[in-house]
């Protein structure tokens, strides 16, 4: 079946299909450069990861901001919202956002002028 | 100083604003590893007459599809370089990119200099750190920086300087700048 799929055919299933057509959750708030990591917990409650779940948490073993995944995922930031929204409410992955001290810049500055 | 891995990862985000076609992707391409990024936005009024919808009227979402640049520094801290879009219908994305952004660079046309002024206008009322960086156009008469500084009746701390964004080396001394200004305007307000 895979002869069938390639990009200019499409995505076989509607990226909000995957979602269950939702557009809001918990990780509505998310910026572009949060930085999520799996926290490896095991899954509790009844959640079950879907498929595009599944290979967030397997790209964020080490940490990786928002925007990467969804571009990685190649799918919708919107989606991949929800979907880490998801993985959040059930621990399975945390979710940071540190703040640019003045050594970073100064660690940042010297490292742009050694590109 | 501790640069060891229990340094918890740091991501920054560095804004790239200005006119259409004043050379943001350019820039973006000369100094970082490019990244598409589809994101689906509410289709605003503003798309009326704009994107065709006929047919699907019942629609109510478009897909934005936007790229953006990733410099590594080192294991753990990356810097992020997000294009600002550049139609005015794109305006309510600016508010979500320029989220705890560190900076942005203005990039101005002097043949087109009132392009700037709507991202001006935004940083300066945010109260984002900012410079404009004037991108020598071949064929363009060349200014020096403070004409350009006075033609944008630009504040006095604010830096302008000129560059080629086709330049790696360019693009890399506009983005130093831009730190160093943030670094400033960080420590100022911490004293």
């Amino acid at each position: 079946m895979t002869q069938w799929m390639d990009e200019e055919a499409g995505p076989i299933v509607r990226p909000y299909a995957l979602i269950g057509g939702r557009t809001r959750s918990s990780g509505d708030e998310l910026d572009l450069i949060a930085m999520v990591t799996a926290t490896g917990a095991v899954t509790s409650s009844g959640f079950v990861p879907g498929p595009e779940q599944e290979r967030i948490l397997s790209l964020v073993t080490t940490a990786t901001s928002v925007a990467d995944v969804a571009s990685e995922l190649d799918l919708p930031l919107g989606v991949v919202r929800v979907l880490l929204g998801d993985l959040q409410d059930h621990q399975l992955i945390s979710i940071g956002r540190a703040s640019a001290s003045e050594r970073i810049l100064k660690e940042v500055i010297n490292g742009l002028r050694a590109l | 100083m501790d640069f060891g891995p229990s340094d918890e990862p740091v991501a920054l985000k560095i804004l790239i604003a200005g006119g259409f076609g004043v050379g943001k992707t350019t820039l973006v391409g000369a100094i970082s590893e490019i990244r598409p990024l589809r994101t689906e936005e509410v289709l605003s009024d503003r798309g009326i007459g704009i994107d065709d919808v006929e047919g699907v009227e019942g629609k109510t979402t478009t897909t934005v599809a936007m790229d953006f640049g990733r410099i590594t520094i080192r294991e753990g801290l990356v810097v992020y370089l997000f294009g600002t879009p550049g139609q005015e219908r794109f305006w309510f994305m600016w508010d979500e990119l320029s989220y705890g952004a560190l900076g942005a660079v203005v990039l101005a046309d002097t043949r087109r200099l009132t392009d700037c002024f709507p991202s001006i206008d935004y940083f300066e009322q945010r109260g984002t750190p900012f410079i404009v960086a004037v991108n020598c156009f071949d064929g363009a008469e060349q200014y020096e920086a403070e004409d350009v500084r006075v033609a944008l009746d630009l504040d006095p701390d604010v830096p302008v300087l000129l560059c080629d964004v086709r330049r790696r080396a360019s693009a890399k001394n506009v983005l130093v700048t831009l730190v160093e200004h943030s670094l400033k305007v960080l420590t100022a307000s911490q004293r």
